[in-house]
């Protein structure tokens, strides 16, 4: 009786550890969230959307320029990775399936999904910045877009793995070729999951800071150029946090505000579909 | 047959234009090694590889250079890190996967999945501004004032608490990792086969005990690689902890000491590298993380394929 009490109590000490470490993991989560919410909301008013920075001091500045600049370096990065990323998923799922070339691809897509974004940003900068003398929107946008190609990738072989093959085998069976099967079935079947798989991978890039501090660095001046250094959302982030005055600091927080409720919404835009797609998982 | 023709061609470009795409990753990765190694090549001529491992220098001024200090902080801080992150991620996995009730799993997934998605510099933003003052006001003069009296323990909490330093980093470091642990533990709770826990439960055996001898040795393989995954990106990790370092170069076993990482050295210095032995070194600080991070990713990866294929 004693023996079966102690185990009983055990197992409560335990279990209520476990309700304790979700509790603290609801508190980070709510603490920051809120804590941003707070501090950015006050400075993003119509001035953050459609100034540019003013001098430190002078009222009304606000962030176009980085918001814009973080748009077309966002755009042009994924105009790069998705195209690369869905491509070769498609050859490694399709063509290549179950072989060890598939599984290497794999196991070094994965590598590449969780190597430090900052060494790709070093190597960037060597082959796009050092050789042409400055730092530009397009190195920027060609780093990001390394970051993205692996995460699509394996994204789209996983969701074209789902599509059964034997709506493949009806497909070979009308004659149709390979090539028209895969447009015409295989990407049909997996579209959802693969639109998701790359709101996701456009969710990872937007957050990147360290990738773009040597490539599209940092610019004061509303440009649409790629060719010249470019602001970003989140290295001016970095810039202003790091700088000693208050308008800078709400700026700030109000771009990580935006940061994180655009991350937040493709997440939950991505969950949505996939929850509508293919049910309760 | 013309129009055969057609179609055989433009299947041919369909294959090859998607077997180079496939190739590109191999491409990056030949082509991320090789850069990095050949802009390195002038530290790695002055001072040696492994010479320039075990070096504590860093002396822009003089040319000296080693990645000792960056090294001993990126491993003390993801130490610290994990050691904080990964018993809280597994009690969050316990409980989404056994405890919680169904209704509640949703929600709770969403949840870890969102703090999953808050981008590193809003981690490290939020930890300069809020963290740092709790941590210099409250928490820092807290553990001296009981800690900091023990005889050993002194080491470790000596200094002057501002908060700027490499506890602070290690705890914001540990709230990031927490979700990418917790939601791959949570998957491998999940596919525990429900009969074996139900004998297990028919057995008379507890919760705790079901959890402790069946769930966990079951999905022992794939949590071990979770953690180190979680490990990769917490070595890997630049913005989260960019602020809250200080960036200084030293050995130091304080915790509310400054120190740098391999990461924040290249963040806050490689525009600023006004040599080439200067750039140089730090290309080679790069490599080291890239080759660090790739064997420790890569080996992760096939252990956990390895074992799986024994299962």
């Amino acid at each position: 009786m004693n023996i079966i009490t102690s185990r009983k109590i055990k197992s409560f000490l335990v279990l209520s550890l476990c309700v304790g470490a979700t509790l603290l993991g609801f508190f980070w989560l709510f603490f920051i969230l809120i804590d941003v919410i707070v501090q950015g909301v006050g400075a993003l008013g119509p001035d953050f959307f459609f100034n540019d920075p003013a001098p430190v001091g002078m009222a009304g500045g606000g962030l176009r320029n980085a918001l814009i600049g973080q748009l077309i370096i966002v755009l042009v990065a994924t105009l790069i990775g998705v195209p690369v990323g869905l491509l070769g998923g498609t050859f490694i799922a399709e063509y290549c399936r179950g072989t060890s070339y598939a599984r290497v691809i794999g196991v070094l897509s994965d590598t590449m999904v969780s190597v430090p974004s900052i060494v790709v940003g070093t190597f960037i900068y060597a082959i796009l910045v050092k050789p042409l003398g400055h730092f530009s929107g397009w190195a920027g946008s060609v780093a990001l877009a390394v970051i993205m190609i692996p995460v699509v990738l394996r994204t789209t072989e996983d969701m074209l793995k789902l599509v059964p093959w034997s709506l493949r085998e009806a497909a070979f069976a009308l004659g149709a070729p390979t090539y028209k099967v895969i447009f015409k079935v295989t990407y049909r079947g997996a579209s959802a999951g693969i639109l998701t798989g790359i709101l996701l991978a456009i969710s990872r890039i937007v957050g990147e800071t360290a990738p773009l501090l040597f490539t599209s660095f940092n610019s004061p001046y509303f440009s649409t150029n790629m060719n010249e250094p470019m602001a970003s959302l989140t290295v001016t982030i970095f810039q202003y946090a790091m700088g000693p005055y208050a308008s800078w600091h709400a700026q700030a927080w109000a771009a990580s505000l935006l940061i994180a409720l655009f991350i937040l919404g493709l997440t939950l835009t991505g969950r949505f579909i996939i929850r509508w797609k293919y049910g309760e998982r | 047959m013309a129009s055969h023709n057609n179609k055989d061609i433009t299947g041919t470009a369909v294959y090859i234009m998607t077997a180079v795409a496939s190739l590109s990753i191999i491409a990056l990765i030949l082509g991320i090694f090789y850069t990095l190694f050949v802009q390195s090549s002038l530290a790695i001529g002055k001072f040696g590889f492994f010479g320039f491992l075990f070096s504590t220098d860093w002396d822009p001024v003089r040319e000296l250079f080693g990645a000792a200090t960056a090294l001993f902080g990126t491993i003390l801080i993801t130490f610290l890190a994990m050691v904080m992150a990964v018993p809280v991620a597994i009690g969050i996995a316990i409980f989404i996967s056994e405890l919680s009730p169904n209704f509640f799993k949703g929600p709770a997934g969403v949840a870890i999945e969102l703090l999953a998605a808050i981008p590193s510099i809003v981690y490290g933003m939020w930890g300069l501004f809020t963290l740092a003052p709790i941590m210099s006001d409250y928490v820092e003069p807290a553990l001296q004032a009981t800690f900091g009296r023990l005889p050993v323990l002194e080491i470790f909490f000596a200094g002057t608490p501002l908060g700027i330093d490499i506890l602070t980093a290690s705890i914001i470091l540990a709230i990031m990792i927490i979700p990418f642990t917790a939601s791959i533990s949570r998957d491998a709770f999940n596919l525990t086969p429900s009969v074996v826990k139900e004998s297990a439960y028919g057995l008379g055996a507890t919760k705790w005990e079901v959890i402790r001898n069946v769930v966990l040795p079951n999905a022992r393989i794939s949590v071990l690689g979770g953690i180190i995954l979680s490990l990769g990106r917490a070595v890997g990790e630049t913005m989260a902890v960019a602020f809250v370092l200080g960036g200084a170069h030293k050995i130091s076993w304080s915790l509310l000491d400054m120190v740098s990482t391999i990461t924040v050295t290249l963040a806050n210095e490689f525009t600023e590298a006004d040599t080439d032995m200067y750039l140089s070194s730090l290309y080679l600080l790069a490599l080291i993380l890239f080759i660090f991070s790739f064997i420790l990713l890569a080996g992760a990866r096939l252990f956990v394929m390895r074992s799986e294929r024994k299962v």
